[in-house]
């Protein structure tokens, strides 16, 4: 039971840390590498407007968002406009964004900036209070993220199918010349996905962060779980990416219950090596099948 | 729209287009046009530790680690197409190897290393030949989890001293040998692969990387070709790693660290993709530069950061072509 209500805790909690950056690199083809370091940013920025400038929680949250939509903004606008098509440069370019972000959060005391000091850092929960189901104890904010997760990802496999937006960054990463010729403008599609992206990113933070200390070695983490949930899924499938977090949910808990908590990356990474290596265009891909592999 | 009335022109040098053939050895200038890069190289390498104090020399030694990375992930990604961001497994499996066999069965470090080189590569080699069928961002993920996976399994397991690792290993005789004998492979290194991508195998793995399946449809077997540039970039890495556990005298799960993954390609950035000795003179620079930095603490990676991304959005050729661009080739301004 306890594996039952925490693997689909831990499920749900990766695809939200995915589903910005399969709206991103999986549907539009734009590969975000700064993914983990926004989460990291809105966590921070969350707190320290509550913190410092005593904001009120939902005020706080609000305007992080705006900020990390402004960011993936900028970061298309200034950096991967100028790489377009040239996939390795591009991945190493936000990569490079996004350390510089991680590691800048790590400064101290320049222009009075504080960055993070010690491992006290936690956002308050939405709701205090726990609650029982099937016999394990679970807080409220567990089930906030359960909640939020489905809803987003309902929404989001919504948007991309049955709106107009959604098709367009669909059509760019299918055939960006040929979706130009229909009147797609490429770039701002490009550009307000990522700031969409972005501030899915920092969703996900908000809702997944009260949980636990805000480090930025999470970044790292984040980005490469959003990266292999996304992959293993399949590129552009919502269900695929929902399947693949379900799929290394389960493993990492029953991993931990099995062989003890030593063991849990371990079969984490390797199954993420495994699929992969079985299957590189994902569980549920479709598209580019064959252009994965030799 | 600015109207344009004039735009730059260039062509090669005189001197460029006579030393390209045999006649080259007519006149002691066309040799001296031909040789002078190369020899600055070789001997600007050689000289450069005995200037140097005790302190830079072990950086001189990093950076040489480094280069021999950057001059195998050059050889991959820009010959055969394999974008491997796990430059840090083949310093590991190096570095373990040598380090075990001298800790356990004490052999010594001068004989370590060659066994460990070649041990490292096969192993690194046998690894990856599953991933070889991927290509593009999907090699480079499968890449880059390798050395994380082995640095799990070792703190799982705690094997090989776990987390803590081993230390007092046996170091290499002097400070001279040292120094000497990165500097030495990194040359040789250099002139070996240049030289071999211009041979047949080169034109091959060009192909490879280029159009898989027109080469496959030429009746020649990829998979083989590319396990032998494989091999070849994790016999540089392994090296690096096996010379890197004797040159501190420990090991441990930093050999399986992400900077022996990323310096190298900042290095290749920086110094111009595909040059080959581009990447080599790109971690000569940035290594000593990350050391100088290194009062900054954090700022340090800002630092680094925003060069590379400065480079890649501004200056996409790197260093070596625009240096050789200069140097073959002369620029007027011509009125339209």
């Amino acid at each position: 039971m306890d594996i039952l209500v925490y693997g689909t805790v831990n499920s749900v909690t990766f695809a939200l840390i995915a589903l910005g950056f399969t709206l991103v690199y999986g549907v539009s083809r734009i590969p975000n590498f700064a993914h983990g370091s926004i989460y990291v940013l809105v966590g921070f920025l969350t707190y320290s407007f509550i913190n410092d400038l005593t904001l009120n929680y939902p005020l706080a949250v609000f305007i992080s968002l705006i900020i990390a939509s402004i960011i993936g903004l900028i970061i298309y606008r200034f950096i991967l406009i100028r790489l377009r098509g040239l996939p390795a440069s591009e991945i190493i370019a936000s990569f490079a964004v996004g350390l510089i972000i991680l590691e800048g959060l790590r400064l101290q005391g320049i222009g009075g900036f504080k960055g993070f000091i010690g491992p006290f850092y936690m956002l308050p929960n939405f709701i205090e209070g726990k609650v029982c189901i099937l016999g394990v104890f679970v807080n409220y904010q567990r089930l906030i993220i359960i909640g939020a997760g489905l809803a987003m990802i309902v929404g989001m496999s919504i948007f991309t199918h049955y709106t107009k937006l959604g098709l367009s960054l669909r059509a760019i990463a299918q055939d960006e010349h040929a979706a130009m010729m229909l009147g797609v403008n490429s770039d701002r599609t490009a550009m307000i996905s990522m700031s969409i992206g972005s501030a899915l990113a920092g969703l996900a933070a908000v809702t997944i962060l009260p949980l636990g200390n805000i480090t930025p070695e999470m970044g790292y983490h984040v980005l490469i779980y959003a990266l292999a949930i996304c992959i293993i899924g399949g590129l552009g499938s919502w269900w695929g990416a929902v399947f693949a977090s379900f799929l290394l949910g389960f493993s990492m808990k029953l991993s931990t219950a099995l062989f003890g908590a030593m063991w849990e990356s371990v079969v984490l990474v390797g199954t993420i090596i495994f699929i992969l290596l079985v299957k590189p265009s994902g569980l549920l891909g479709k598209q580019k099948e064959f252009e994965e592999r030799v | 729209m600015v109207d344009e009335t004039r735009r730059k022109k260039r062509l090669d040098r005189s001197i460029k287009v006579r030393t390209e053939g045999l006649y080259a050895l007519s006149s002691w200038t066309e040799m001296l046009y031909l040789i002078l890069p190369r020899a600055l190289l070789i001997v600007g390498l050689l000289t450069l530790p005995l200037l140097l104090d005790m302190y830079w020399q072990r950086v001189l030694c990093a950076a040489g680690i480094y280069a021999l990375l950057a001059l195998g992930f050059d050889l991959l990604a820009e010959y055969v197409g394999l974008v491997c961001l796990g430059g840090a497994f083949f310093i590991g499996s190096g570095g373990y190897i040598s380090g075990l066999l001298n800790a356990h069965l004490g052999w010594s470090a001068l004989f370590c290393i060659p066994i460990a080189t070649l041990g490292g590569a096969i192993f690194s080699t046998l690894v990856l030949i599953p991933a070889l069928r991927l290509r593009g961002i999907y090699f480079a993920i499968i890449s880059f989890m390798f050395p994380m996976f082995a640095r799990y399994i070792i703190i799982a397991l705690s094997i090989f001293g776990g987390t803590e690792g081993i230390s007092a290993l046996g170091t290499l005789p002097n400070v001279w040998t040292e120094i000497y004998l990165i500097l030495v492979v990194v040359i040789i290194a250099l002139f070996a692969i240049r030289r071999l991508v211009n041979e047949d195998i080169g034109l091959i793995l060009r192909g490879i990387k280029d159009n898989d399946q027109a080469v496959k449809a030429s009746g020649i077997n990829i998979t083989s070709y590319k396990i032998k540039a494989v091999f070849i970039a994790s016999l540089l890495g392994s090296f690096g790693g096996a010379y890197l556990s004797h040159l501190y005298g420990w090991l441990g799960i930093s050999l399986f660290a992400m900077d022996f993954s990323i310096l190298p390609i900042a290095a290749s950035v920086m110094g111009g993709m595909g040059t080959l000795a581009g990447p080599v003179l790109g971690a000569f620079a940035l290594t000593p530069l990350s050391e100088a930095l290194r009062g900054f603490g954090q700022l340090r990676v800002v630092i680094y950061c925003f060069i590379l991304i400065g480079f890649i959005v501004y200056k996409p050729e790197g260093l070596l072509n625009y240096f050789q661009r200069k140097y073959h080739q002369f620029e007027l301004w011509e009125t339209v």
